[in-house]
């Protein structure tokens, strides 16, 4: 193999795994190159094979994959032909990975320190002492908030953020040649997501190491990394530096991907998301021809034919498409504005939650038997919102704020401390068990995860039947005509309905639970991250299909999620929440329009926006949520606000100040000086986009 | 740790003594009048009212309940009523030869059931696990009386490397009884041994599919400093809690061991108090038997606790 220069060669590479079907080519002819010093991002959607990719090119896969085809290369060592003994001594020495979820991915037994010391020892022949030096020294590489203590704790006394600067300063110990990130800031909450990739960007700009970024998230890509490839069901797509694929976007994936991601300068009312229709083939079933041309709207005969050869459309970079030249001409295309744009009209008070606070008594562990005192941790402290028909409140907020335990308390599925919940005017109990039918009919819920949301031993069908026939007493035939109805309005095929939950996908199962939720006509539904576990396109469609149904139903919805995108899309008013409290609220156009809060400041400027030519503000917030058991003082922000003014933050209260239109913040500074400091914000940069 | 184990040993205290009101109130339902089982069926009535009015029968319940139970813990643990002598020498004799015979089954036993569950999770539904599996399941369904048989009349009568009866004299020292002892020990290792195995094998199975585990063998370590450091590390631990749960049943429940081979252990007392009703034994037997389970669940929660660090060191 000659040495091209590349850390990273990886030439015509399939995999194939041996399953009951027989063999499965699951990446097929696969070709990337990556530099020193360079950060390649791998981008695909769930089933595109971009982990089986990094398996086999570290060499780890499972025993029933093999490489069949093709060769990956390391700085010239071709690691296809080596025995398991020499990757083994590659491995750690030079190339590492860095892994998704930092939580699962460090023993939770051993001290920290060890865990990257070990490496060292193994790798680089260093004594034991040497090798403590050297795990003090990378944990100041990754600035580590004081490393001494730190090497000395374990895993579960550390954050999720803190434990994955852990993960790349044990991957850069050894100073390998290449490191694999897989999905690394997936499982972090934005503002933490932020700060590690602004850690990588620039540890990578000291090192000379090459990097495959793997992620499903557009704007994580555009952000840090200088090459992208556009894996889709098992095939490279689309090749080439950020730029040029960002902008000229010369595959009809890569435009349907970016397409899919909402904009943070538009909403449901301006613009309806461009989902992708259909679904990723899985790898027995691949379509003849290209095998995006069942889902591709540019598709003709000739694409049904033969796969589309993989072509140069620019310098380095790539297209596996053979009508990328229309694509070209049409290089931004239009999004698709909404035809009739959706009623704007005042709606009836639909919920009126007024001081709700919700706390948990906290027995302290150990001992707390002879502990009279309890602590309490206060989850929600004195949080009032009022929603309309027809209408969406966005709440967000880092994860540990409350946002969750809010809606289960509007929901009565945790018991409120205190505060006043009412809904179209009457007063709820604060338990779901007292509550009459009648309000259970008004209040649904859709929640993360449809698979622990529906009954795996019942066919969809069921599920939705079961509000018609409890909550609104239908007989069987108006039940079965319903449900026929409902799963038409979700767009799931009507042979669907006798389906289990595991026949169908993630997306089919969110949109059964949808049409559960609205089959029992609810005034209020409570969707909390609903979308957060999709792939991008299925994220799409689902909004798309709440706004359209909601449209129709003028169903009320509170709407949880730490997607600041897909909540301003959705949204038509945002509360911001930290610690319990709400500190800005508004329409989702005034939140997104300096000046707000410093806290949501700090949480746009780290949405991972898809346009490499942004430059948002880089405002960072310090270490992570502090624990609810023990809040600051004054206001609850201070400890890690980028504005704090001084002792006033720390002694008083902030006060509630009002601007036009309802939006409100809660900050010591003038919205003046707010506005002054914070300029134009983030609108004005992506405005760039704005008019097309 | 400490107030944790003040409270614990609170919890022991209260545990002891609900057991000590069930054994008494138990003690006092077996059929037949303690005056007359000690006398026989031909005493007199006045001979009998007057060991009843001797050995405070006729008093209220709860005063022979504190009367007993003060007693105990003083240490006078009461005469038997067969022998007439003191209860607790002979308690704390057998005490000691089932701590004897446990002991052993624990050294044979856990290094084997940890051994051999690590490679059946290393082998995972290859041959050695199926073997390993299938074996030792079918020694935990083995009763003990029949593995106890077999064991003797192989390698005690048809080999002659051991005795076939272990009644050893109290008088001995441990390494004269252990020949006696080797039977019965491994008799009841048969049984442990597919506890201690499969209990292993699980937790291994669930710490080799961690997160951890592969980033370390992708960090390139050796395959000895992953098993030992990475995996076994956090797998055992579900183990400790079975290993103590074991000395609870070692020293008390076994009975048809203790039988088979005629071994003086603490079970077969407490069969023999009750085939006799000889009430103190079985009221000192059963109470020893409920504060070795206490003490060793509360030691196998300290060195739970001591090897994970989630529960040694807090937030």
């Amino acid at each position: 193999m000659m040495d091209n220069g590349k850390v990273l060669d990886v030439d015509n590479l399939t995999v194939t795994y041996m399953t009951e079907k027989g063999p499965l080519d699951v990446v097929r002819s696969v070709s990337l190159q990556i530099a020193p010093g360079e950060i390649y991002g791998l981008v695909g959607e769930s089933g595109s094979g971009k982990t089986t990719l990094a398996r086999a090119v570290v060499r780890y896969l499972p025993s029933n994959g093999k490489i069949t085809g093709g060769t990956v290369s390391l700085s010239g060592t071709d690691l296809s032909t080596r025995s398991q003994k020499e990757i083994r001594g590659i491995w750690g020495s030079r190339m590492t990975m860095v892994h998704q979820d930092p939580n699962a991915a460090i023993n939770p037994s051993m001290m920290i320190g060890e865990q990257i010391a070990e490496m060292t020892r193994t790798h680089m022949g260093l004594s034991r002492k040497e090798s403590r030096e050297r795990a003090l020294e990378m944990l100041n590489k990754v600035r580590m908030p004081d490393p001494e203590s730190v090497a000395r704790r374990y895993a579960h006394q550390l954050s999720g953020g803190m434990l994955q600067r852990v993960l790349i300063a044990t991957a850069m110990a050894t100073n390998p040649e290449f490191i694999i990130m897989d999905e690394p800031t997936t499982a972090l909450d934005v503002t933490t997501e932020a700060v590690i990739l602004d850690l990588i960007h620039e540890l990578m700009d000291e090192y000379n190491t090459a990097i495959l970024f793997i992620t499903h998230n557009l704007g994580v890509i555009a952000r840090i990394c200088d090459r992208i490839g556009v894996l889709y069901a098992g095939e490279i797509m689309e090749e080439g530096p950020i730029h040029d694929v960002f902008k000229a976007r010369l595959h009809p994936y890569t435009r349907g991907l970016l397409g899919c991601v909402p904009r943070v300068d538009a909403n449901k009312k301006e613009i309806s998301l461009s989902a992708i229709p259909g679904y990723i083939p899985r790898p027995d079933e691949l379509p003849e021809g290209c095998i995006f041309g069942p889902r591709c709207e540019l598709v003709e005969a000739a694409c049904r034919e033969a796969r589309p050869p993989v072509v140069s459309v620019g310098p380095d970079h790539l297209s596996a498409c053979r009508r990328h030249e229309i694509l070209r001409d049409r290089s931004e295309k239009a999004d698709e504005t909404r035809e009739e744009t959706i009623g704007d009209e005042l709606g009836h008070i639909v919920l009126e939650a007024r001081n709700i606070k919700k706390y948990f008594p906290f027995s302290g562990g150990l001992g707390s038997i002879w502990q009279r005192r309890r602590s309490e941790l206060k989850a929600v402290d004195d949080i009032s919102v009022r929603m309309r028909s027809s209408f969406t409140m966005g709440i967000v907020g880092e994860s540990g704020c409350g946002k969750t335990t809010l809606a289960r308390c509007i929901a009565g599925l945790e018991e409120a401390t205190a505060g006043e919940i009412e809904l179209e005017g009457q007063l709820l109990d604060y338990s779901v068990n007292k509550r009459p039918r009648a309000i259970l009919q008004k209040i649904q819920m859709v929640f993360q995860n449809p698979d622990a949301s529906l009954n795996p031993q019942h066919p969809a069908g069921d599920s939705v039947a079961r509000p018609l026939i409890l909550l609104r007493n239908m007989d069987r035939k108006q039940v079965r005509e319903k449900v026929a109805e409902l799963f038409k309005a979700v767009s799931l095929p009507a042979d669907y309905i006798d389906r289990l939950p595991h026949e169908l996908s993630g997306g089919e199962k969110q949109r059964v639970a949808i049409a559960r939720a609205f089959a029992a006509d609810p005034a209020l539904m409570i969707c909390d991250e609903p979308i957060s576990s999709l792939d991008v396109s299925v994220q799409a469609s689902l909004m798309n299909l709440l706004a359209e149904l909601q449209d129709k139903s003028k169903t009320s919805y509170l709407f949880i999620s730490h997607d600041l995108a897909a909540v301003r899309h959705i949204s038509d008013w945002i509360a911001v929440v930290y610690l319990g409290r709400l500190w800005e609220i508004g329409s989702a156009e005034d939140v997104f329009i300096p000046p707000y809060h410093p806290y949501t400041e700090a949480l746009l400027s780290a949405i991972p926006i898809p346009d490499p030519d942004i430059r948002q503000d880089r405002i960072r917030l310090k270490g992570s949520v502090p624990s609810s058991l023990n809040i600051p003082p004054g206001c609850r922000f201070h400890t890690r606000c980028p504005r704090k003014v001084g002792e006033i933050c720390e002694t008083t209260e902030p006060p509630w100040q009002d601007m036009a239109d309802g939006h409100r913040i809660c900050c010591h500074i003038p919205l003046e000086e707010l506005k002054e400091l914070q300029g134009d914000g983030l609108l004005k940069t992506a405005g760039l986009r704005g008019n097309n | 740790m400490g107030p944790y184990l003040i409270r614990r040993f609170g919890f022991i205290l209260l545990t002891l003594f609900l057991a000590s009101l069930i054994i008494f109130s138990i003690t006092q339902f077996l059929p037949g009048d303690i005056a007359q089982v000690i006398l026989g069926q031909f005493a007199t009535e006045a001979a009998i009212a007057n060991l009843r009015e001797e050995l405070g029968l006729n008093d209220p319940l709860h005063m022979q309940y504190l009367n007993w139970a003060g007693n105990f813990i003083r240490g006078d643990w009461g005469d038997s009523l067969v022998s007439r002598t003191p209860v607790r020498p002979i308690v704390t004799q057998r005490l000691v030869n089932s701590a004897m015979l446990a002991g052993l089954a624990l050294l044979i036993y856990v290094p084997l059931g940890i051994i051999l569950g690590v490679i059946a999770a290393l082998k995972r539904d290859k041959l050695p696990d199926q073997l390993i599996t299938g074996v030792s399941m079918a020694f935990v369904g083995l009763p003990e009386f029949v593995s106890g048989l077999l064991l003797i009349s192989f390698l005690a009568i048809g080999l002659g490397w051991f005795p076939a009866n272990s009644s050893i004299d109290p008088d001995s020292t441990f390494l004269e009884s252990l020949p006696y002892l080797i039977l019965p020990a491994i008799t009841v290792s048969l049984t442990g041994l597919g506890y201690i195995a499969r209990m292993t094998r699980s937790g291994t199975i669930d710490v080799l599919r961690a997160d951890y585990v592969r980033a370390a063998e992708l960090k390139g370590l050796s395959g000895r400093s992953v098993l030992i450091r990475h995996v076994l590390r956090n797998s055992l631990l579900p183990t400790v809690t079975v290993v103590a749960m074991g000395i609870g049943w070692l020293l008390g429940g076994l009975i048809v061991t203790e039988a088979v081979y005629g071994y003086p252990g603490l079970g077969r007392l407490l069969v023999y108090g009750i085939q006799r009703q000889d009430l103190p034994i079985i009221q000192a037997g059963s109470m020893i038997v409920v504060a070795v389970y206490s003490l060793s669940n509360l030691a196998a929660d300290i060195l739970y606790g001591l090897l994970n660090p989630r529960i040694r060191v807090g937030k």
